[in-house]
């Protein structure tokens, strides 16, 4: 069968947690165009950062997105930090760099859950957010709150780090270490998320570079970049990592990129606890002249790029975001187009896709000549799916 | 109370409905059915259509573009339907209040029945505020 079906997957759509809204051209069982609505997410945060004092907009970034509530002050901070010249204590640069890694090892832990709920493997998320529970626990007892943990100032952090945190911090990171050997084996040697997971949603190293893909979703199709490695920042300089790249592209790539990156986090918090100097925690900062800085961090879905320029008051004049899966949503585009439409959830889903962090500057609308899909018939549209997907099954 | 509220307060089937949140409080929420916390043995679970739930559970701050769908979402749930507000951006807009992207609180578009504050919540916090909505209900004449 060969006519053209629309398959609309969204906005509200159980197998999302987000409002997006993808519009799936169909034929046949071939994906053949897909179009990608965003904008249900807006909040208008660059705006409301003009409007906050540089202590305030800390605060305001980490509500950008929940998963990577640290990676969007830490790179505001480095943007103050650059703007301002400020020197932060040693300690506290270990300290971000702690936290930022256990906020990579917890997204990692929750994507690899929610990839495992796409293809049906209920197991998988369950066991991976099981695991990721300590790390969560790790974080309350450190910063006080299980996410968003205002750790991130600008001149330092906001807390320390305590004698009596280092030992559980340890003993959960052990286990963890046990957990992602056993991750591993299971993601490596099972035949079943194999057949799955391989040869499905290829991005090539040349489709990577072209659409600018960053983060794992570039390190799974042979791109080496980590802004970690490349341009460092926090502690990442003083300690020892290995940069993870897979060739295929395919989101077995993609996941196996993930869950290799887990070991690496857990020797960065390591070395990070055993090197950490004694000292202060944060720097002082009387003003902030006006000029303008930049701030790069590595999230857990590839880099983060924040501007802010001051005119010497105590607000931004202009804070400037770009979040990592603003150019990573894109790239679904090529990797879904042309799989089946069984495929089409996971290949969604394996750039790690965060619409929160996407969608703070603009609204991005496609036009064109097909009548829009809007999401007021829920049950009509998750029936039509269904239904579409069981004939185009049986045919 | 009615028959249909004592059969309402038995297992809550939960729609969860996102209207532009920062993720936290869905992640919180999904992280009330994995092993530690595990509603499911209460008998709540996420529903697949707001069509067969006993809950709308929101959580964000409405904008312009979902305000309208989330009122659309109400009145295609059977009632008597709770609604539940959870994360202070859904009880109250949170920081985003003078975002000119939010046009009013979740409880001008749709009534709310109860409201779980924090940013976001504890799992904790979620499952009590459900249970004090349980016992409300439970103990009211009418509703
Ligand atoms: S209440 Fe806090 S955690 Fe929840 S959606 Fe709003 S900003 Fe995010």
């Amino acid at each position: 069968m060969s006519h053209k079906v629309i398959i609309p997957i969204g906005p509200y759509h159980p197998l999302q947690e987000e409002p997006e809204f993808f519009r799936l051209y169909i034929e046949g069982e071939r994906v053949i165009d897909i179009d990608i609505v965003i904008g249900y997410n807006h909040r208008g945060i660059e705006e409301l950062s003009e409007h906050k004092h540089f202590d305030q907009v800390a605060y305001l970034v980490e509500r950008i997105c929940g998963i990577c509530s640290t990676s969007h002050p830490f790179a505001y901070v480095n943007a103050i930090e650059d703007l301002a010249h400020i020197q932060v204590p040693e300690r506290a640069l270990y300290i971000r760099t702690i936290i930022a890694e256990m906020e990579r090892i917890h997204s990692h832990l929750l994507w690899l859950g929610l990839a495992g709920h796409f293809i049906g493997y209920n197991t998988v998320w369950m066991w991976a957010w099981r695991y990721r529970e300590p790390i969560l626990d790790c974080f309350e007892m450190i910063t006080g709150n299980r996410n968003h943990y205002a750790m991130m100032k600008p001149g330092g952090v906001r807390r320390d780090i305590l004698e009596e945190h280092i030992s559980p911090l340890k003993k959960t990171l052990d286990e963890l270490n046990k957990a992602t050997d056993m991750f591993y084996g299971a993601v490596v040697d099972d035949p079943v998320i194999k057949a799955r997971l391989k040869g499905i949603g290829i991005l090539t190293k040349e489709q990577a570079r072209n659409w600018c893909v960053v983060g794992p979703t570039a390190r799974a199709s042979g791109i080496d970049i980590d802004v970690r490695r490349d341009d460092p920042y926090g502690a990442y300089d003083r300690v020892d990592f290995n940069v993870i790249v897979e060739k295929e592209g395919d989101i077995f790539a993609k996941t196996l990129v993930r869950i290799k990156e887990l070991y690496e986090s857990i020797r960065i918090i390591r070395q990070c606890l055993d090197k950490m100097p004694k000292g202060e925690i944060e720097t002082k900062i009387k003003e902030i002249p006006a000029g303008e800085g930049i701030g790069r961090v590595e999230a857990p879905r590839g880099e983060c790029f924040h501007y802010v320029r001051s005119d010497g008051t105590n607000r931004p004049i202009r804070h400037k975001i770009r979040a990592p899966s603003y150019m990573n949503v894109a790239s679904n585009k090529i990797a879904a187009v042309g799989g089946t439409i069984s495929d089409a959830a996971i290949t969604l889903a394996a750039v790690d896709p965060c619409y929160c962090c996407t969608e703070r500057c603009s609204v991005i609308r496609k036009k064109d000549n097909q009548k829009l899909l809007t999401g007021w018939d829920l049950i009509k549209l998750s029936q039509e799916k269904t239904e579409k997907l069981k004939k185009e099954m049986g045919l | 109370m009615n028959l249909k509220l004592k059969a309402l307060t038995k297992s809550i089937w939960v729609f969860h409905a996102a209207c532009s949140p920062c993720n936290n409080c869905d992640i919180e929420v999904l992280d009330l059915l994995t092993p530690r916390y595990d509603v499911e043995r209460f008998g709540i679970i996420l529903a697949g259509s707001v069509r067969h739930a006993d809950a709308l559970l929101v959580t964000g701050v409405p904008n312009y573009k979902t305000a309208q769908r989330i009122k659309k979402l109400y009145e295609q749930a059977p009632k008597p339907c709770f609604v539940i507000a959870v994360g202070s951006c859904a009880c109250g807009r949170n920081m985003f209040r003078e975002s000119y992207n939010s046009p009013c609180n979740l409880d001008e578009i749709i009534p709310v029945d109860i409201y779980i504050s924090g940013c976001p919540p504890k799992p904790e916090a979620m499952i009590a505020g459900i249970v004090k909505l349980i016992k409300k209900v439970g103990s009211s004449k009418g509703y």
